[in-house]
């Protein structure tokens, strides 16, 4: 442990409200610490800037999974266990549960929350790609507003979020609509568990008589930030999914990332993968829904 | 419990007593080293070179830190020498001029609060000139800088059998090909950590996680100046060591000495897993290039064999591992001419060591891949090319030791070859792997494994052990023999149980504690089943020796008769101990200048199976099924044996697909447990062991070593199998997906600018 | 600043005081004397410091000490203590699961953790459910065995 534990401040309110209000008294002096999967490994590290910290584990607004008719709004402090564990979630987002899984092992599951994963904004982070699938939309609160922001321009450079320094993530918004769509999910880390992802797949698509009506590719590892295939996504609308379309699919992802090298895999290696995984993809989709 | 009772005792040897300690060990109660604490304690840490070789000019001490409330201890404080004792005392204990790698210590810091330590630790500011540094094998071979001695060669070796410069000309094929491993870990998941307190009346007492209690007894003695019987070195129960605490710990627990000396207060220094993984030891990393001459049916006639291992910046362990390596490079093969050229080199990282294997996996791996290559030049099968030059009892070794035993490989390959269900499976993938994008293959290892020290090592280290029986008539092994999960406690009390027809119930362990017990020799080279075992029976029946001499006991008492004896013993004499010292049986012939000989007392034999699937999407390789079958002499132990085994073979396959260490200038990169990544439970397959038994008249019981064999194996099985997958050979581990979709890509491009598949791709 | 933190440790009411962000790790080990949680790593990499925490599994090296307020927290020495966990060390020792024995008291609280959810689990399950603790030692087969072992005897009585 390289951190001294005497340094540092905590406060832990007893509300969402009151957690919000510190923030609006002294904006940007508090770091927030959820389940301190990541926060905590940068302290023992001895690498944590922040020196006052302000606890928003377990808070029951944060801690909660409202399903509603039009959305699953899931709080920001909802674990990965507990995403792992809802119903509704694993029906209709099926990536955002896979996402879960990923994470970790068990105790990491049960302490980390999707509010902290996106906060803290790594590029490799589980279960990014999945929301940027799912178009999510965020709910962020200040002492001055609520506001809801699309999940899609959150990330705005390495580590860099669109956040204001009194805001916090309240909730994580999916709308039910994907149904019938083919889900394609995988993480391809140095290991099957407890793996920091050296590429991570989130695909979501729908065809329509031979042709794609809607397909969504998100990727982690290989970018700033964990980054749409928009242009890919253009190449493919409205095209039958044959070996073409794949081939130029692939190219276009290829094209549309930006892996480097560094401890943990090369360049070439995730830029291969990339179009790999887009390539799997594309096939699951071709193939699943060819038969109907 | 294990269903071992008094009228049973004839079968404790066999048996799967259950583990000695094992009771405290699922309680939570055993007792490690960072679990004790003394009043008055301060926390150790150490302030390590940033830069990996240079001259130091200045050290200031800077702002923000109370250095008054620390006590800070440099190499001027070093009462005797400032080297850690071991093979040549090259290196320092703390760097006083020079640093000769990233991560080597300077200074040492203590405080009462272990918290306060980090920071301290990075305000301590070092100025130093840079020197160019050396962090390659090549160009250290190449003497681009000298870095150590005249020649940067810490020991090199020369095996000559009969007249390979002969055999070019004969050769039907000559094949040639270069083989390289990597660093690796030992990651024992307790990191290093020890205590030290001193005392002007008894001197020096350190309590720590180690392997070799007299080692560290050793290097004290020499750091403090002081008498042997003024330091006094105990083992604490350990988490776990694989080599990495063999020589290790003398430097810590010379480190906490400095600074209880200095402080007149007990210090505790515990790594935290950065530190540890940046700056101990690990496995050498190593190059072997082979040069092969075989006739059209497939027998070798003869070849070169040159391997170089990296020892790191200081000589510690190299020239033992190195020997290793050197012995091994033949594999389990008849060579009629053979010249080996090995030697260690120096470069600016922190020092490798020991780790399970000890040079044999580097060397076998080398010539396991190459068989396959062999095999591809002739036509053969690679069962088939193995089998025709397996070694047959009669013949010798590169070192010209005969085999005198009556191992039969060929029986054993077939035999791991039926378990793996091999030639179906290949038929098999044959017809499956075009249509995929998992691509499966089956690899084999052939290997072998000498127990114990090598060559001369056992004579030298001359080692004692005792048995002594206690006044409630129970028996304690006296060993500094140590336990660290490999189950010497157990294995050890059931060859005392057996020897003297006890329950294994009334027989302990002494503390591994240099102030009781005698030199047992270091825990090491699978040396402490087979050669500790037989002096801890040989003992044992001293000790029921005397009692019969003294008419307190038959010959063949019963347990209850001898606990009885044993106390009448005791009351009487105060003391009942026997102690048995190793002696080199009749007709052992070593050389150590020409390495010829019996290089050890006993060889292990192992024919592993791998099968894999190699996944094109994300060019990882699981591993999907492992047959381990191998000849250990006699298995003391069957759920210990197969522990070993299977810990080992998991090991294995960590080095062949997962255990990458990220070199930047000589330093770590990748010191965490999150980037260093080993198998979890989710990457491994469910490991099937077999044994078979021809036992050994050297060892206890029949026993050989068992420890090391299991790491050699895996890696160039699963190589093989890749390579049996893709039609792709790899010569490196570890081969992560990077390396293997460098291998594809490659291929890929090969094929396109050739006209016809070529041979050796297919 | 030092405050005051209660919670339930092993069944039993406590009250430490500590500076906030310590972690609970260093907290049970150092104040409470419950040495059998061990530290790895210190980056909830390799569960040697797993415990419950309100009956879910957490490494305790991940937790500043003031989160874990009000909480009901089970160390190894709690799971010793519970006869209901005797299947489960029995097994472990009976199947060779504890080798070194730095992982083991991590693995066993890992391994309560999974079998409190699934009595019956799958060999999946056990891979799973035991993924987060590293052990150098075993290659886990051993290991994932004592769990299967110890789910059949408890289900058997």
């Amino acid at each position: 442990m390289r951190a001294d534990p005497t340094e540092y401040e905590f406060v832990a309110p007893a509300s969402f409200v009151d957690a919000v209000q510190l923030l609006a008294e002294q904006p940007a002096a508090w770091l927030p610490i959820a389940g301190g999967t990541d926060v905590m490994v940068q302290f023992a590290a001895g690498t944590l800037g922040a020196r006052k910290l302000l606890s928003i584990w377990n808070l029951p607004e944060l801690r909660h999974i409202e399903v509603l008719p039009e959305e699953v709004r899931i709080g920001a402090g909802s674990t990965y266990t507990d995403l792992r564990r809802h119903e509704t979630v694993g029906r209709e987002f099926p990536l955002l549960t896979l996402a879960a899984s990923w994470t970790g092992g068990i105790a990491n599951q049960n302490r980390g929350t999707l509010g902290g994963n996106i906060v803290n904004a790594s590029p490799a982070a589980d279960s990014l790609p999945a929301l940027l699938a799912y178009e999510a939309e965020l709910i962020l609160v200040s002492a001055r507003r609520e506001r809801r922001v699309p999940y899609l321009d959150f990330h705005t450079g390495y580590k860099k979020i669109a956040l204001e320094p009194d805001e916090l993530v309240r909730a994580i918004c999916l709308k039910r609509r994907f149904a019938g769509y083919v889900s394609y999910g995988r993480k391809v880390g140095a290991r099957n568990a407890q793996a920091i992802a050296k590429v991570s797949i989130a695909g979501l698509g729908r065809v329509e008589k031979g042709q794609v009506a809607d397909v969504r590719i998100a990727l982690g590892s290989v970018a700033p930030t964990p980054i749409r295939l928009r242009q890919t996504e253009r190449v493919l609308e409205g095209r039958a999914l044959d070996r073409d379309a794949i081939g130029q699919a692939r190219g276009a992802a290829v094209a549309e990332t930006h892996p480097i090298d560094d401890i943990r895999s090369t360049a070439r290696y995730r830029a291969a993968v990339v179009g790999n995984l887009v390539g799997e993809f594309l096939e699951t989709l071709g193939g699943a829904t060819g038969h109907e | 419990m294990g269903g071992v009772s008094g009228s049973q005792t004839e079968h404790i040897v066999g048996s799967s007593a259950p583990r000695k300690e094992g009771r405290d060990k699922v309680s939570g109660c055993a007792r490690y080293i960072d679990d004790l604490s003394f009043p008055h304690m301060l926390y150790g840490a150490t302030v390590r070179s940033q830069i990996p070789r240079g001259k130091i000019k200045k050290i200031d001490f800077g702002p923000g830190v109370a250095w008054n409330e620390f006590v800070i201890v440099s190499a001027k404080d070093i009462p005797g020498r400032n080297w850690v004792a071991l093979i040549e005392n090259d290196q320092p204990c703390l760097a006083a001029d020079v640093v000769n790698h990233p991560e080597e210590a300077i200074l040492l810091l203590a405080h009462p609060r272990r918290h306060a330590l980090p920071k301290a630790v990075a305000a301590v500011e070092i100025e130093y000139e840079a020197l160019p540094a050396v962090f390659t094998m090549d160009s250290s071979e190449r003497q681009e800088q000298i870095i150590w001695g005249t020649d940067n060669v810490f020991k090199s070796y020369r095996i000559e059998k009969g007249d390979v410069d002969s055999v070019w000309a004969k050769a039907d094929y000559i094949v040639e090909g270069e083989y390289s491993t990597g660093a690796q870990e030992q990651l024992y998941i307790e990191t290093n950590g020890v205590i030290a307190a001193f005392d002007a009346e008894k001197g020096i007492t350190v309590w720590g996680s180690l392997q070799c209690p007299y080692y560290v007894h050793k290097a004290l003695v020499e750091l403090c100046g002081l008498p042997e019987d003024k330091v006094r070195v105990v083992q604490t129960e350990t988490g776990g060591a694989f080599g990495g605490k063999e020589d290790y710990p003398s430097m810590i627990a010379a480190h906490a000495s400095l600074l209880a000396m200095k402080a007149g207060r007990p210090v505790k220094i515990i790594y935290d897993r950065a530190e540890d993984m940046a700056a101990t030891t690990k496995r050498h990393p190593s190059r072997t290039r082979h040069r092969t001459a075989l006739s059209k049916d497939g027998k070798i006639l003869g070849g070169e064999i040159d391997l170089v291992i990296d020892g790191g910046a200081y000589m510690t362990l190299s020239p033992v591992v190195l020997s290793r390596a050197t012995i091994h490079a033949g594999g389990p093969y008849y060579w009629p001419n053979v010249r080996v050229r090995a030697k260690a080199v120096a470069t600016n990282t922190p020092p490798h060591g020991a780790f399970r294997g000890f040079g044999a996996p580097q060397a076998l791996f080398a010539i396991e891949r190459h068989m396959e290559r062999l095999a591809r030049a002739v036509g053969l099968s690679p069962a088939e090319i193995r089998r025709r030059n397996f070694l047959q009892p009669g013949q010798t070794t590169i070192t010209e030791q005969v085999i005198n035993e009556p191992i039969d490989l060929g029986k054993l390959l077939d035999r791991a070859l039926g378990l793996a269900d091999y030639e179906q499976k290949k038929r098999r993938f044959a017809k499956e792997n075009p249509l995929g994008s998992e691509k499966k293959g089956m690899g084999i290892a052939a290997f072998l494994h000498g127990a114990g020290f090598t060559g001369s090592g056992e004579r030298h280290l001359a080692s004692v052990v005792g048995v002594e029986g206690s006044a409630d008539g129970g028996v304690k092994v006296l060993v500094s023999s140590t336990e660290f999960g490999q189950g010497t406690n157990t294995v050890l009390c059931q060859i005392a149980a057996e020897a003297l027809g006890l329950p294994y119930e009334d027989v302990t362990m002494a503390r591994p504690d240099t102030g009781e017990v005698p030199n047992s020799g270091p825990t090491v080279a699978s040396r402490t089943a087979m050669v500790v075992g037989k002096l801890v029976a040989s003992a044992a029946l001293g000790l029921k020796q005397t009692l019969v001499a003294a008419g307190l006991l038959k010959g063949n008492g019963t347990a209850a008769e001898f606990r009885a004896a044993c106390r009448a013993y005791v009351a009487a004499h105060q003391r009942l101990r026997s102690l048995a010292r190793y002696e080199s049986p009749e007709g052992i012939y070593w050389d150590d200048q020409k390495y010829r000989g019996e290089a050890y007392a006993a060889f292990t034999w192992a024919i592993y199976v791998a099968e894999v699937t190699v996944n094109l999407t994300s060019y990882s390789t699981r591993v999907d099924d492992f047959v381990a079958l191998q000849e250990v002499g006699r298995v003391m132990n069957p759920v210990l044996a197969r522990g070993q085994i299977l810990g080992g073979v998991a090991q294995g396959i960590g080095f062949a697909l997962y255990e990458k260490v990220e070199w930047r200038e000589g330093r770590m990169a990748n010191s965490q447990m999150t980037n260093y990544t080993i198998p979890t439970s989710a990457d491994l397959p469910a490991v099937r062991v077999f044994f078979e038994e021809l036992g050994n008249r050297y060892g206890a019981f029949g026993a050989k070593g068992i420890g090391e064999l299991p790491m050699d194996g895996p890696a160039p099985a699963v190589v093989n199998a890749v390579e049996d997958a893709l039609g792709i050979p790899f010569d490196s581990v570890p081969l992560l997906p990077e390396s293997i979709f460098e291998g594809v890509e490659r291929a890929a491009a090969w094929r396109a600018t050739t006209a016809r598949t070529p041979a050796g791709v297919r | 600043m030092k405050t005051e933190i209660s919670f339930v440790v092993n069944g039993e009411r406590r009250s430490v005081r500590a500076y906030p962000m310590e972690r609970l790790l260093d907290v049970l080990r150092q104040q409470l004397s419950l040495t059998g949680t061990k530290e790895g790593c210190g980056e909830g990499e390799c569960g040697a410091c797993s415990v419950l925490i309100d009956g879910e599994l957490a490494t305790s090296c991940l937790v500043p000490v003031a989160q874990a307020e009000g909480t009901s927290v089970v160390t190894i020495e709690g799971v010793a203590a519970n006869l209901r966990f005797g299947a489960l060390r029995e097994a472990f020792l009976n199947c060779g699961g504890a080798q070194c024995g730095i992982c083991t008291p991590g693995m066993m609280v890992a391994a309560v953790a999974l079998l409190a959810r699934k009595p019956n689990p799958t060999a999946d399950d056990i891979r799973e459910g035991l993924s987060g603790n590293l052990c150098r030692c075993t290659g886990y087969l051993q290991i994932l065995e004592a769990v299967a072992e110890a789910a059949r005897r408890t289900a058997a009585r």
